[in-house]
């Protein structure tokens, strides 16, 4: 087995962008990696590429060059840029490859994601007015708030957080801060939470290069070292987005099976980690995931939070980049962007948003549809 | 006006005696809705179709606070005739939490714990003027 490690990161801006395809946003997303690798695409082996709404990833090859490199396709609800991560994290780890790279890009239509319910008889489902996101995340947290006693203006300063960080962050979309009475007396949208508690889907794209760790000082000074990768579906009894029925016995779901085969591969635990990118598809996710992923007893959050322990000079930094909350949801790249952004801070490179606390660890987390979860955890 | 199922073998007994069908499998006993031959407990794959109790209580809920895309949903989405509605998980004691519209949308009248029963809500009227409903539950009035 040969460790692995990232050498480049490229991104394109997240947010709305008229005129420019999904597809433009990956390519431009590529370049950049390669740049800051110090390579060229001619060098790479091995491409995987995901993308939900915005075309196949593999046809991006008569854009960046036709040299008959291995480029697979990925697909796989919200975790499609992790899953293209842990191929290529795979692909290198066994000694097929040397170098290669994980893209991934989207765009997607306005408003909350259209699910349509067609064949195995389903139509009902979206038809009666269920099979939204946005309801299963009202529901998750209105029981978790129920069970642990957080509070709403708890959700409402995850938010104001969010935005106040994209708001330094040059390559986020919403990049006006919010105060949280502003997030509380936005519009409800699926009870206890309101518009600004929600990401939107978005457009962006992201790439990394990725090459055998014992190659990295050939194409940079600050490698970083991807120290677990893992991508876990549900098991029976676990509370997920769009389930028409749950099962009475409960089980714990993806992301704590995901956060713990992390952890295991990687040979630390929740407290070794510095700085923490959290899928925050709507506060109330970010605020369940810190201790589904380990970093607290569940309830902690509720002080955790009032205190600015998650703040970019607290304790235990979530979400310096804004999360999904101030970037949107472009499938494709979501996963990937965490990951873009936990490299920058590991360097020392995020700019003004910089966590002080020297981070020599780092952790990333999606979860979405239909149940899954991928985790990282990266160190330098 | 006549009232129809929005589908004959999830929803049966509309209007007056309104069923869920989901089914029970005979190896585990697990229970799935709607109704499906495979079992995701014991990947057994003879599941047997049975009628899901009619009562139980509010595991979770939310409200729907905006009209949802259109299609899939059929019910009303013009922002100006579009009323909230309640969505919640009913555990059914010994079977499963089913998923289902609420006909309670007033956050101060819904709360973990409380006792349902099921019932149906009107979605739209198709072409030869009949109702089309879903199932939801509605709070038990305590009499």
């Amino acid at each position: 087995m040969h460790d692995v490690a990232i050498v480049g990161i490229g991104m394109h801006e997240f947010g709305r962008h008229d005129g420019i395809s999904g597809m433009d946003q990956g390519v431009v997303a590529v370049r950049r990696a390669l740049a800051d690798a110090r390579c060229e695409w001619e060098d790479l082996e091995f491409a995987f590429g995901g993308s939900k709404d915005a075309g196949s990833p593999d046809t991006m090859v008569s854009r960046l060059g036709l040299t008959g490199l291995q480029f697979i396709n990925v697909h796989n609800g919200c975790a499609t840029g992790g899953s293209a991560l842990i191929s290529a994290y795979n692909a290198i780890r066994s000694g097929t490859f040397d170098i290669g790279i994980a893209v991934g890009f989207d765009k997607h239509e306005r408003g909350a994601f259209r699910v349509r319910t067609r064949g195995d008889r389903m139509e009902w489902y979206g038809e009666s007015g269920m099979a939204l996101t946005t309801q299963f995340f009202g529901m998750k947290i209105n029981r978790y708030m129920h069970d642990f006693g957080i509070s709403q203006n708890t959700l409402a300063k995850v938010s104001a957080k969010a935005f106040r960080n994209g708001a330094i962050n040059p390559m986020a979309w919403r990049r006006k801060p919010l105060s949280e009475e502003e997030v509380l007396e936005s519009a409800m949208l699926s009870y206890p939470l309101t518009q600004y508690m929600f990401c939107s889907p978005g457009e962006g794209g992201v790439a990394i290069v990725l090459v055998r760790a014992d190659k990295a000082k050939e194409y940079t000074d600050n490698p970083v070292f991807l120290k677990s990768c893992v991508v876990k579906s549900r098991r029976f009894g676990s509370f997920e987005v769009f389930s028409p029925h749950l099962a009475n016995e409960f089980s714990v779901g993806p992301t704590v099976d995901a956060s713990n085969a992390a952890f295991e591969m990687a040979g630390i635990g929740p407290e070794d980690i510095d700085i923490a990118q959290l899928q925050d598809t709507e506060s109330g996710a970010e605020v369940m995931h810190m201790a589904e992923n380990g970093f607290c007893e569940h309830g902690e959050q509720e002080s955790m939070i009032q205190n600015g322990e998650t703040e970019i000079d607290g304790k235990f930094p979530v979400n310096t980049d804004g999360g999904c909350l101030a970037n949107g949801e472009p499938i494709g790249a979501s996963g990937l962007r965490q990951v873009y952004e936990n490299v920058l801070q590991l360097r020392g490179d995020a700019g003004e948003r910089q966590v002080p606390n020297d981070p020599r660890t780092a952790y990333t987390h999606v979860y979405g549809a239909p149940g899954i979860s991928g985790v990282t955890i990266l160190s330098r | 006006m006549a009232q129809v199922s929005i589908q004959e073998d999830v929803l049966i007994g509309v209007p007056d005696e309104p069923r869920l069908i989901g089914g029970k499998c005979p190896d585990c006993g697990n229970h799935v809705f709607p109704m499906q031959k495979d079992c995701p407990k014991c990947t057994g794959n003879q599941i047997e179709e049975v009628e899901l109790s009619t009562r139980g209580t509010l595991w979770t809920w939310t409200v729907q606070g905006f009209p949802p895309k259109a299609p899939p949903y059929i019910g009303e989405t013009d922002p100006s005739s579009f009323e909230s509605y309640g969505v919640g998980y009913v555990e059914l004691p010994g079977e499963v939490k089913v998923e289902a519209r609420l006909t309670e949308s007033n956050p101060e009248r819904l709360e973990v714990g409380m006792e349902m029963e099921l019932t149906v809500v009107p979605l739209k009227t198709d072409e030869q003027g009949n109702e089309i409903v879903t199932f939801a539950f509605r709070p038990v009035e305590n009499k």
